[in-house]
């Protein structure tokens, strides 16, 4: 959203580093900047800045918290001396800058002892130390990307607290929320369960950490917004700070949905000078932003994790954070939000209970948390743990405790209940504690239909609740909402005429892209004049910002609640094919139960998404496509696939991010996959294909009306196929496609976008090898790169799909628009080195978390700035090549053969250098990892002899590699860039070659065009 | 909530003839009052036992009641260490969820054993933010619980003196300061006189309707208290001659408008109150804005002060008067809590300036 043009006056589509940023200064110069609204990133960017004297040279106000303050906040030491100057308490430790001192500080405070980064987003290689050994490993892999850690007391099993604070130049200083951790100290506040506001904390406690809130952050000197933690005994009101963030964090995005109160947007206010008294309370437009909210609802946020999409992964959670999004739920009773929110996870929960779940060592699972510790609480109350006994393995408070008991003994009297029993009375407490009809269907063997049939009959309904931020006391001007049964009236009814609906929890695979959709969708709708309504329930997108729409609607995207507020809202139409596969998944049930889906008919959705119908569809049309069949046993499986020949992709249908998708090689993996793909999905059928291997994969993003083509843009992947689209780095417009492709391209998306008769946006990906073209895969809904094929056209897509499902006449696009001078590459953003021992290589299931465009005359520039923004540096002097399997070692030679002569010093391990001296080219002989003998490979990335590892699979089986893993996963480690396919390895090493990084023109976005 | 449990219904009957029904906390009697809302979210062993919700029915906004129990009745300097009075004040209790189980270090008992035993009522299970809308929109409105079988007539707690019924019948000493202050009480809490004796004064707690004209002091502090201020005749009648004398004066709450009322100004009931821990306080000519503590239906009309007074805080969100102040005599009194319990700390350097004016500082 930010990069949309109609946010700021002037975009740069550039990384975040001190270099670039200094060079987009030195262009623009600003008057000002702002540090604290980019995270963890734009921070540390902007204190090297700052060091470098650049703000001075250029005369640019650092506007909002001065750099000083920031510098207090990451800097341990500095931090527990300002605060110690305040009598405020922090952690015993001590800060250290080598594994030496920080055995000796360990020796002193006892283990276990907790190790701290510096400067880290997320808690990056932080962690809870039981012996040196453990202290050893931890602190030199700190140590390889950091000059300093922190070793303090561990304090277990404490609460972890934490208070948003906003402070202005006048010194007003007031707390806008704080919250409470479900699971205690330990584990990262950013994969705990929060609730908002704390709910175990007396008056005396919540206003004695709020007053050291306010007293540190003067202290401190912020202005704006802040984030201060604690932990706090649970028997005595002794606390400790552990850390201040001087930013708007993920804290603060959930503070700013959980209270209505716009954080970042009075921060801004505050930067720019702005007395608190002087901003008004957006929600009530009459009161002043200088108050309190009053909340009168809990708030639930759950973390989303994908661990299991990473082959090797630890998964347990702890100090350091793996979570890739997260989900918040509203309810007027603890277990109302629960519930709702363990549903909103999308991870196939139904609630608390009800679940298809089994723990082989309960009592490991309540002491070493992973990301499913929550079911493990519930296994062990079903097993009549007491209440006490889980407190003393998991130190979840007991308040909790009780309140999953209370929604596990009233599952219990359901069980005993039959159906003909079940009386609105007893149907109510169910929907007041949080059951949805399919967990009351699933409990008594009906229909999730029947009970809604039911719910009808008792008059059993939610109803509309207003967030107001003053708990009721003033009238509200906003209509930011959420459903509960925990009432007897809504606050409101306004019909919303376009219900659009939201993409859900920012997960592996869909993320901040729909949210962009989303909104943009909105924004059409609202110019068109329609009244609309936004449904979703992640509190880190700006679809959930109430000003968006005209109404927001914070709560579960379901069949279930979708149906009720049709019924409550009866609005025009619902537009769900702009939030990513959770939507659109509603399609045909809501449609069969009559509700009206703007866009192309759900029928048609179901004939793209059924793989089955799908393919008959593309024979009727003459569309070639890869040798597929549905499954129905292992055996015929393993005939198909000796049929056509391995290796064959396995997949279930309606997936999104690869879920279980895999390559097998033989017989063997492919009854492995078998397995783990019927376990995701029971309702769909899964299917195995031909995987075709050296071929190129294009996709092409369009809209259609009425089956009409009306845009369309079509992006090559650098990576052959085999890597998931969403993992792929996208090059718009395509450069290296034979014309004959395109056309044919373009033939088929229109054959395709007539016969299911399409009106809104679509995705068709294909393979493309020997200018034969064959169709993988179809969505009809936008898909994850339509902000950056509109980002590159200039032409939003999502405005032209909004204006064709609403029947409104199309804008007109000039043909001109799509013959550009410049090149768009999307690159991925992957978060390998927080998700401990997974093994970094990209395949058929999406591993990326994040996505950067960049802009250059052409692919080299374009590309370099794109790796250079998701983390790469720029490498003078020294690479380390292993490079695989023979074709990836010739295609490589001839850059390497380049780089040597451009003084670079080459390293290989005992093949590749074999090979490339062989081709004459010079480089180092280095042993593998296991063999134990030196020069090592693992020595040379431990002590950051490279700049660069290239490490190319010798296949795409994920079989363990252990060499290669290790050199994998040590570069990741110790932070050295690495590079796993041959085809971005080879452009990669061109783009460096044909650009220095000082050639590389920050141009801004308006001059691409 | 939970299926199984015989719990007892009860509803809530307003005057304008609205019935909420819930589920029984508490003690099982009915019981009649003034209904008023609270939107703080912590607090409530400090709210109930506050005087100045005499004659109250009490409805918490924030929906999850009872969480951290009740803590133990410790007693400290000759007062209850966790509560405000020695007592719960409130005419009965009505919330959204109730939490049968609770979870604090330091609770002692329930929520809903420590009613019972105090012998008040409470109901849970009610959409208290569709009755804060409507007493937000009809203002304050009579209205009774009613526990089944156990009806029970409206009463208007305004109609009487409830001050007389808070204050206590004798004089009482705290603390050992050199410094004294004569501390009027017409329903104080215990947290002020907490604040006067930790700062090193000496606090004679005085009937509401006590004489202290002849008695010897070197501040007075008029205390917070509950109903019409314009009851309290005799308080202000003894205030009047105060202020002869020129000695340092300080109000909280209702002894702002008792202050208002005895320097001649006027005071008037607010349609609902201000009753909460997140109300907005601006110190008149400054930016400076504190977050206070609140629990008040009466407010001073800033219109009518006299010579030589001013508005000293004004609300924020709503313009209404937080404090008044003399132009040239030590006498300011404040409408918002100071003392907290519950709610926020921060102007808790109101006690710290007035003793320093009483000790001879400015």
């Amino acid at each position: 959203m930010q990069t949309s043009d109609h946010l700021a006056d002037q975009v740069y589509f550039v990384p975040i580093t001190p270099w670039s940023v200094e060079r987009v200064i030195e262009q623009e110069r600003p008057d000002g900047i702002l540090l604290s609204f980019g995270g963890q990133t734009a921070l540390n960017c902007g204190v090297a800045l700052e060091k470098k004297g650049v703000f001075k040279k250029y005369g640019v106000k650092v506007l909002g918290t001065p750099v000083k303050s920031i510098e207090y906040t990451e800097d341990r030491e500095l931090f527990v001396k300002k605060l110690t100057e305040i009598n405020v308490k922090t952690p015993k430790g001590k800060a250290c800058t080598n594994v030496d001192g920080a055995l000796s500080a360990a020796k002193a405070i006892g283990y276990p002892i907790m190790v701290r980064v510096a400067y880290a987003l997320g808690g990056l290689g932080s962690g809870m130390c039981r012996s040196d050994a453990e202290l050893k490993e931890k602190a030199s892999q700190a140590f390889a990307s950091v000059s300093q850690i922190l070793v303090e007391e561990y304090l277990y099993g404490w609460k972890e607290v934490e208070y948003e604070v906003v402070r202005d130049a006048f010194d007003n200083c007031v707390t806008v929320c704080n919250m409470e951790n479900f699971d205690p100290m330990g584990i990262h506040t950013g994969e705990s369960i929060v609730v908002a506001p704390s709910q175990t904390l007396s008056n005396s406690e919540y206003h004695k950490l709020r007053e050291i809130a306010i007293r540190t952050i003067r202290h401190l000197g912020i202005v704006g917004e802040c984030n201060i933690q604690y932990a706090l005994d649970p028997n005595s009101e002794e606390y400790r700070v552990i850390e201040v963030n001087a930013r708007l964090s993920r804290s603060s995005a959930l503070a700013s949905k959980a209270t209505g109160y716009p954080l970042a947007f009075v921060a801004a206010k505050l930067a720019l000078g702005h007395a608190l008294t002087d901003v008004k309370n957006s929600i009530t437009q009459v009161t002043t932003a200088c108050f309190e909210p009053a909340l009168d609802y809990i708030v639930v946020k759950i973390p989303r994790w994908d661990l299991q999409k990473f082959k090797h992964v630890r998964r347990e959670i702890g100090s350091e954070m793996k979570s890739v999004g997260e989900i918040m739920a509203i309810g007027r009773t603890f277990e109302e939000a629960l519930q709702k929110a363990l549903r909103m996870l999308g991870t196939g929960m139904e609630g608390l209970v009800c679940n298809d779940i089994a723990f082989e060592n309960l009592e490991k699972e309540l002491r070493e948390p992973t990301d499913e510790r929550i079911f493990a609480v519930v296994e062990a109350l079903k097993r009549g743990y007491s209440i006490d006994k889980i407190h003393n393995f998991s130190r979840i408070d007991n308040w909790f405790l009780y309140k999953l008991r209370n929604i596990i003994t009233l599952e219990k009297s359901l069980r005993k209940l039959s159906w003909i029993r079940l009386n609105r009375e007893i149907l109510l407490s169910a929907k007041r504690t949080g059951f949805s009809d399919r967990q009351i269907a699933l409990i008594f063997g009906k229909s999730e239909l029947d009970v809604r049939g039911l719910r009808k009959k008792f008059d059993v309904r939610p109803y509309l609740k207003q967030i107001d931020t003053l708990a009721a006391e003033y009238p509200a001007k906003t209509n930011y909402l959420y459903l509960t049964y925990n009432a007897q009236e809504s606050d409101v009814s306004s019909p919303g005429q376009v219900m659009v609906l939201g993409g859900g929890a920012y997960r592996i695979g869909s993320s901040v892209e729909f949210d962009w959709c989303c909104v943009n969708a909105v924004m059409t709708l609202r110019k068109l004049g329609y009244k609309t309504t936004m449904v979703n329930y992640n509190p880190e997108t700006v679809s959930t910002d109430y000003d968006i729409c005209d109404t927001l609607i914070f709560d579960e995207i379901s069949f279930e609640v979708i149906r009720d507020l049709w019924e409550l809202e009866k609005p025009l139409g619902v537009l769900l094919s702009m939030g990513g596969q959770i939507p659109n998944n509603l399609a045909l049930p809501l449609w069969k139960s009559g509700v009206r889906i703007l866009g192309t008919s759900p029928a048609s959705i179901d004939a793209a998404e059924d793989r089955h119908k799908f393919s008959k569809l593309l024979d009727t049309l003459g569309i070639d496509q890869p040798a597929w069949k549905e499954l129905t046993t292992i055996r015929e499986a393993k005939r198909f696939a000796k049929n056509v020949g391995y290796p064959v992709l396995v997949r279930p249908s309606y997936v999104l991010s690869g879920a279980a998708m895999s390559v097998a090689y033989n017989d063997e993996t492919l009854e492995a996959y078998l397995h783990l793909a019927s376990k995701v999905s029971k309702e769909h059928p899964v299917v195995v294909s031909k995987f075709i291997t050296g071929a190129k994969e294009i996709e092409i993003d369009a809209v259609a009306s009425k089956g009409e083509l009306a845009c369309w843009a079509i992006s090559e992947h650098v990576e052959n196929a085999g890597v998931h689209s969403g993992d792929a780095t996208l090059v718009l417009p395509p450069q290296r496609l034979y014309l004959e492709t395109t056309r044919r391209i373009k033939t088929i998306t229109k054959a395709i976008a007539a016969s299911l008769r399409i009106t809104g946006p679509f995705n068709i990906q294909f393979i493309a090898k020997d200018n034969q073209v064959k169709v993988i895969e179809c969505n009809l809904r936008a898909s994850r790169s339509f902000p950056f094929v509109s980002k590159v056209f200039r032409v939003n897509f999502i405005d032209v799909a909004t204006k064709a499902m609403m029947g409104k006449e199309l804008p007109k696009i000039e043909k001109s628009a799509f013959e550009l001078d410049y090149v768009g590459v999307k690159a991925p953003q992957f978060s390998f080195s927080r998700l401990k021992g997974s093994d970094p290589i990209l395949s058929v299931e999406m591993a990326s978390t994040g996505e950067v465009a960049c802009f250059g005359d052409d692919l080299h520039e374009a590309f370099l700035k794109a790796f250079l923004s998701v983390g790469y540096t720029y490498p003078r002097k020294s690479i380390l090549l292993s490079t695989g399997v023979p074709e990836s070692k010739a295609e490589l030679l001839e850059p390497c053969r380049r780089l040597q002569l451009r003084g670079y010093r080459l390293y290989a391990s005992a093949g590749t250098q074999q090979y490339l001296s062989q081709n004459g080219v010079k480089c180092a002989m280095l042993h593998w990892p296991l063999s134990g003998e030196k020069p090592n490979i693992m020595d040379v990335i431990r002590e950051r002899k490279v700049e660069l590892v290239i490490n190319i699979p010798k296949s795409l089986d994920r079989k363990e590699l252990s060499n290669d893993y290790q050199i994998r996963r040590a570069a990741v480690d110790f932070n050295v860039p690495l590079i796993t396919n041959t085809q971005v390895a080879k452009l990669f090493l061109d783009s460096i070659l044909s650009r220095r990084e000082k050639d590389l023109k920050l141009k801004p976005w308006h001059e691409y065009r | 909530m939970v299926v199984g449990k015989t719990s007892g219904i009860a509803s809530l009957v307003l005057k304008d003839g609205t019935v909420f029904s819930g589920i029984s906390f508490g003690a099982r009697t009915s019981t009649a009052g003034e209904v008023v809302f609270n939107t703080g979210m912590v607090g409530y062993p400090e709210s109930l036992t506050d005087p100045s919700y005499a004659g109250q029915i009490l409805v918490l906004t924030y929906p999850l009641v009872g969480n951290y129990g009740v803590p133990p009745h410790d007693v400290e300097n000759g007062l209850l260490k966790f509560f405000e009075s020695s007592k719960i004040h409130i005419k009965g209790l009505i919330v959204a969820d109730y939490s049968r189980e609770y979870s604090h270090w330091n609770a002692k008992s329930s929520l809903s054993e420590w009613m019972a035993q105090e012998g008040i009522p409470g109901i849970s299970g009610i959409d208290t933010r569709a009755l804060t809308k409507k007493l937000r929109t009809h203002g304050t409105m009579l209205g009774k619980i009613e526990q089944p079988g156990k009806t029970i007539d409206f009463y208007d707690p305004n109609k009487e003196n409830l001050v007389a019924q808070v204050s206590p019948k004798e004089v009482q000493i705290y603390g050992t300061g050199k410094t004294r202050i004569l501390l009027v009480d017409t329903g104080c809490k215990n947290n002020i006189i907490r604040s006067f004796v930790s700062r090193g004064a000496k606090v004679i707690r005085v009937p509401y309707d006590y004489d202290f004209t002849k008695k010897a002091y070197d501040g007075l502090f008029i205390a917070n208290g509950p109903g019409d201020p314009k009851m309290c005749t005799a308080t202000i009648e003894h205030l009047r001659q105060a202020l002869v004398q020129e000695k340092p004066v300080f109000g909280i709450c209702l002894g702002n408008q008792l202050l208002a009322l005895a320097s001649g100004a006027d005071t008037y009931k607010l349609k609902f109150g201000h009753r909460g821990q997140n109300q907005p306080c601006i110190e008149v000519g400054t930016k400076r804005c504190y977050i206070t503590s609140q629990n008040h239906g009466f407010a001073v009309d800033t219109k009518t002060l006299q010579k030589g007074w001013k508005e000293w805080f004004v609300n924020a969100n709503d313009g209404t008067n937080e404090g008044i102040i003399h132009s040239n005599k030590p006498f300011f009194s404040v409408q918002f809590h100071p003392e907290a319990t519950p709610g926020p700390v921060d102007t808790t350097w109101l006690f710290d300036r007035f003793l320093r004016i009483v000790r001879g500082g400015r």
